[in-house]
């Protein structure tokens, strides 16, 4: 943005283009437009996805079963990614699938980051018995493979959306603890932390309002990954047979329904793969290039 | 002190799995759910109810139960798998090395394919070729091994139907074996055509589990090697008259591996448990696949024992990376 420069900047090369907002920065990063864009495109589909997709994701007609896509022989008309085993339209199932995901996306990983971070910072600030206590917790929790704990959890629970998040958020909040203390440990040496306690700030007025804003960064980019997580997490448990039940239409499902359907309806498979796939990519992307802007170090 | 460091780790990993066994142990009882309801036949009476309990020790109070359960895991005796009717160490025992054989071939190939092209990539540096490597590493480095392997049966079932699909060797062919370690013992015993089966079985499942290792590999590797390549000893090296590649496989490569080994090591944890879904995907007869059954059947015995093993293979490896780390690192194995 060169027009932001005063015209009478001298010209002299150590001091150098003034630094960019976060925001510009942020607007600059093709990876983080692209991402962001596609994330809010999956927003719109969840929320609009009865207005959106062409046909009823529930409707089944086996005279029309297994119907390959637009563009391969035996296609039919106003389906454009085929049907499924049942002869359910798949392109509307996909489009109804965002719900699922796009809701353990945010539910979950919010909640997972709500109290990850919030034991991270009490763990990281007041250190002692409290540290040694949840650090252990977290070692425990990390002897788990995270898959099996969260089948383990979901089969105890019961199937269903509620226990998908509820296992997902068990599971990675230690995610956000061992960052978030690690991040909380060496900001409370930082000069800033000992200048406020120094005039007498109370030590929860220390942790929330000096620590806690300069963890934001990280722990931004943390979420936006950890959405990414929890929504191959959810497709998962749906290809176990564990999350909603088998009328709601979600990724996960339809990808067991099309495993077992590969040989004869190959696009049951890969259409809800195809989305799964660039969810994650679009999280992941976002993620990274929040971080790239965000974190001061990172920063060039 | 290597040795100072085995045994405080030894010490940790033990309260850490004393810490697992009661998790596992309180999860699976304190929320309604009961393994005897699967196993029951629709019409049996209340009686016959109690008295499967009885038998697999599930009418004991909670403590009860916990305390004859690790007296036996001390001794190696995990109980009985209410659903498959056998000893849970003879089942551990059976499954784990279909399992150990798949996340071992998957660690090779990923620090083959991860190192390859970390070095490809610090070789290209500065051209349009590391830019092509470092956007696909950027997107590989998103995508999970559940995706992978999905992706893989979608290429290999449908576009090129090479390989199978499922199981880890061809029935016909898996006779005659001393041990469980099939793809070892095959190729010690000389039976190519027999391994080149379990391979061409495995080849699926092993990329699904390294390729998200890979990415990670290339990413730190290719990051401490270019640091390493601007280091006076490369440019020594260079003056001498070496060739690029010699700079990058002698000089930097020796300097700029300790990072990623210790990353690897971490990574390798990941990877094992992985193999609980990929090894679903591909009806791979391992731990991991066994583990989905015996949570859906809700068998106790089973679950706690498989638990517990992932548990301990996982502390093991991250003791044995501390291990190798200090072990290359002088500085602190003096300290």
């Amino acid at each position: 943005m060169e027009h932001w420069a005063p015209a009478s900047a001298p010209a002299t090369a150590d001091i150098g283009p003034p630094p960019l907002s976060v925001v510009s920065r942020l607007v600059r990063d093709p990876k983080v437009v692209g991402a962001s864009g596609f994330v809010l495109v999956l927003i719109v589909l969840a929320v609009a996805a009865s207005l959106i997709a062409p046909k009823d994701p529930l409707a089944q007609n086996l005279l029309l079963a297994d119907v390959p896509p637009a563009g391969f022989s035996g296609a039919e008309p106003g389906y454009l990614i085929g049907t499924d085993g049942l002869g359910r339209d798949v392109l509307s199932r996909v489009i109804f699938g965002t719900r699922v995901s796009l809701t353990v996306a945010f539910v979950a990983a919010g909640l997972a980051c709500l109290i990850g971070s919030l034991l991270g910072l009490l763990a990281g600030y007041l250190g002692g018995w409290i540290d040694t206590l949840i650090s252990r917790l977290v070692d425990i929790w990390m002897a788990f493979p995270p898959v099996l704990l969260s089948i383990l959890l979901v089969a105890v629970l019961g199937a269903g959306l509620h226990s998908v998040i509820t296992a997902i958020v068990v599971i990675d909040w230690t995610r956000f603890c061992r960052v978030i203390r690690t991040e909380t440990m060496g900001q409370a040496q930082m000069d800033y932390v000992v200048a406020a306690r120094t005039i007498g700030f109370a030590r929860p007025a220390i942790l929330f309002r000096e620590i806690f804003p300069n963890v934001v960064p990280v722990l931004i980019a943390l979420l936006t990954l950890e959405m990414g997580i929890a929504v191959v997490v959810e497709a998962i448990l749906s290809f176990v047979g564990l999350s909603v039940s088998s009328d709601t239409p979600t990724w996960g499902g339809m990808i067991a329904e099309g495993r077992q359907l590969v040989h004869e309806a190959w696009w049951v498979l890969a259409a809800p793969l195809a989305a799964l796939f660039a969810t994650v990519v679009a999280f992941n992307q976002l993620g990274d290039g929040l971080a790239r802007s965000l974190d001061p170090v990172l920063r060039r | 002190m290597l040795l100072a460091i085995v045994v405080n780790r030894l010490a940790m990993a033990l309260v850490t799995l004393a810490g697992v066994a009661v998790v596992v142990f309180v999860l699976l009882r304190v929320v309604p759910g009961d393994p005897v309801a699967m196993m029951i036949s629709p019409g049996a009476g209340p009686a016959e109810i109690a008295a499967l309990k009885a038998h697999y020790g599930l009418d004991a109070p909670l403590f009860t139960q916990f305390w004859i359960w690790i007296k036996g895991v001390v001794t190696g005796d995990f109980g009985t798998s209410i659903t498959l009717h056998l000893n849970v160490t003879e089942v551990l025992a059976a499954r784990l090395p279909a399992t150990l054989e798949l996340a071992i071939a998957a660690l090779l190939v990923a620090v083959i394919l991860g190192g390859g092209a970390a070095v490809v990539g610090t070789l290209l540096r500065r051209t349009p070729g590391e830019a092509v490597i470092d956007g696909l590493n950027s997107i590989l480095l998103a995508v999970p091994d559940f995706i992978w392997a999905l992706a893989l049966v979608l290429l290999f079932a449908v576009a090129l139907p090479v390989l199978p699909l499922t199981g880890r060797i061809d029935p016909a062919l898996a006779q005659g074996f001393v041990t469980r370690f099939y793809l070892a013992e095959s190729i010690l015993t000389g039976r190519f055509a027999v391994a080149g089966n379990i391979l061409s079985h495995m080849t699926m499942p092993t990329l699904a589990l390294a390729l998200p290792l890979a990415a990670v590999i290339v990413r730190l590797l290719k990051q401490s090697l270019k640091e390493a390549m601007l280091q006076d000893y490369v440019l020594l090296a260079r003056i001498k008259g070496f060739g690029e590649l010699r700079l990058v496989l002698q000089e930097a490569l020796r300097n700029a591996v300790g990072p990623t080994l210790a990353l690897t090591g971490v990574q390798f944890t990941f990877l094992i448990g992985g193999t609980v879904i990929v090894e679903r995907i591909f009806a791979y007869p391992g731990i991991g696949n066994l583990a989905i059954d015996a949570v859906i059947n809700r068998d106790f015995p089973l679950i706690q024992g498989l638990v517990l093993l992932f548990g301990l293979i996982f502390i093991l490896i991250n003791i044995g990376v501390d291990l190798t780390v200090a072990a290359l690192n002088p500085r602190l194995r003096h300290a």
